[in-house]
C-alpha cells in the first residue's frame, strides 16, 4: 500500500486571488516580509499496490481529475507503508 | 424541436430552463438525469446552472465523468446545439468541449445580479437573432467566472471569432470581459449568465429568449423541409 500526498497549485502565470487576499492581510497584520501567498489543495490518496507503476498511476489520476491542467499544476510525494 | 435538460446532483437552475423552453419559447423539453446512456431523440442538449456535485475538487470536474457526458460529447460531435449555462459552462470546460478554464471571481465574493452583455458575433446559431453589438441584460449568479486561457488560445479565439458574448463592465475579472465562447465548429456554447432567468420582462428581462430563438430558427432552417 502506498500513501500519496498530492499538492495542487495554481501555475505561476495564474493570477491566485485567494493567495493575493492573504497576502495583502497578512501584509495588513504587518508582516511586511510575506511578498507571494499561494493557496492550493492538498490531497491523501491511499493506492494499492499493482502491476503497473506507481508514478504512471499517479500521473494519470492527477492530470484526469485531480488538477485541471489549464490553470493548475501538481506534485507529489509517495510514502510506502504496510498494508493494514 | 425537442430539448434535453441535463439534471446533474447539484444542478438548480433546471427548472429554470424548463420553464424557458415549454412556456416561453415553446419548444419540446425534458428532464434527462445524469446516468442516462443514450441522448437519442433530443436535438438540443442544454446543460443548467448549479453546482454539480456540490463543485467538489473544482466546478463541473466530477459532472464532466458522468455517463451522460459521453453522450453530450457524442451530440456536440454529431452537430447538435450544446449550451451550457454558469456550471454547464464549467462542465464543457473541463469535458474540454471549450477551450479555457474559470478561476475565482477577481473579488472573491459570489456575484450574483443582472449585467449588461455586448453580443460579440451574432453569427451563431445561438446568437443569430440578436443585432451585432447589441447590447442586453442577463443575470449573472456565480463564484468562479473568472475565465482564463493562455495567450495562445486567447488569439485563436479571437481570430475564429469563438467570443459570443462580452461584459461590458467586468463583474469577475474575467480574461478580456469574456462571458461567453463558442467551439470552432459553432454548435458548443458556454456561457456564465443565465439566459433562462431573462425570458420575462415580468421578471426584468427578456433578453435571453433570443438565444432559445436562435437555436430553433437555425435548426429550423437546416431540418424542416421546405417546400
Amino acid at each position: 500500500m502506498y500513501k500519496v500526498k498530492v499538492y495542487v497549485t495554481l501555475r505561476e502565470s495564474v493570477l491566485d486571488p485567494q493567495g493575493k487576499a492573504v497576502t495583502n492581510s497578512l501584509n495588513a497584520l504587518n508582516y511586511k516580509e510575506v511578498t507571494d501567498v499561494r493557496i492550493g489543495k492538498y490531497m491523501e490518496l491511499k493506492i494499492e499496490k499493482s502491476e503497473r507503476d506507481i508514478d504512471e498511476v499517479i500521473n494519470e489520476i492527477c492530470s484526469k481529475l485531480l488538477a485541471n491542467p489549464v490553470i493548475e499544476d501538481y506534485r507529489y510525494e509517495v510514502e510506502e507503508s504496510v498494508a493494514q | 424541436m425537442k430539448f434535453a435538460v441535463i439534471v446533474f446532483p447539484g444542478s438548480n437552475c433546471d427548472i429554470d430552463m424548463y420553464h424557458a423552453i415549454k412556456d416561453e419559447l415553446g419548444e419540446e423539453v425534458e428532464y434527462v438525469w445524469h446516468d442516462t446512456d443514450s441522448l437519442e431523440g433530443y436535438d438540443g442538449i442544454l446543460l443548467p446552472g448549479g453546482f454539480s456535485y456540490g463543485d467538489y475538487l473544482r466546478s463541473g470536474a466530477i459532472a464532466r465523468f458522468s455517463k451522460v457526458m459521453k453522450e453530450v460529447i457524442k451530440a456536440a460531435e454529431a452537430g447538435k446545439p450544446v449550451l451550457g449555462v454558469c456550471n454547464g459552462f464549467q462542465i464543457l470546460l473541463e469535458a474540454g468541449l471549450l477551450p479555457g478554464a474559470m478561476r475565482r471571481n477577481e473579488s472573491l465574493s459570489f456575484i450574483c445580479k443582472p449585467v449588461h452583455l455586448k453580443v460579440a458575433n451574432n453569427q451563431t446559431m445561438f446568437s443569430a437573432e440578436y443585432q451585432e453589438g447589441q447590447s442586453i441584460s442577463i443575470p449573472v449568479a456565480h463564484g468562479e467566472g473568472n475565465y482564463y486561457c493562455d495567450a495562445e488560445t486567447l488569439a485563436s479565439l479571437k481570430a475564429n471569432n469563438q467570443i459570443v458574448f462580452t461584459y461590458e463592465q467586468n463583474p469577475n475579472g474575467s480574461l478580456e470581459d469574456i462571458a461567453g465562447i463558442i467551439n470552432e465548429k459553432g454548435n458548443v456554447l458556454g456561457m456564465m449568465p443565465h439566459p433562462e432567468r431573462a425570458v420575462d420582462t415580468l421578471l426584468g428581462s427578456a433578453d435571453g429568449l433570443q438565444i432559445f430563438q436562435s437555436i430553433v430558427k437555425t435548426w429550423r432552417e437546416a431540418h424542416v423541409v421546405k417546400a
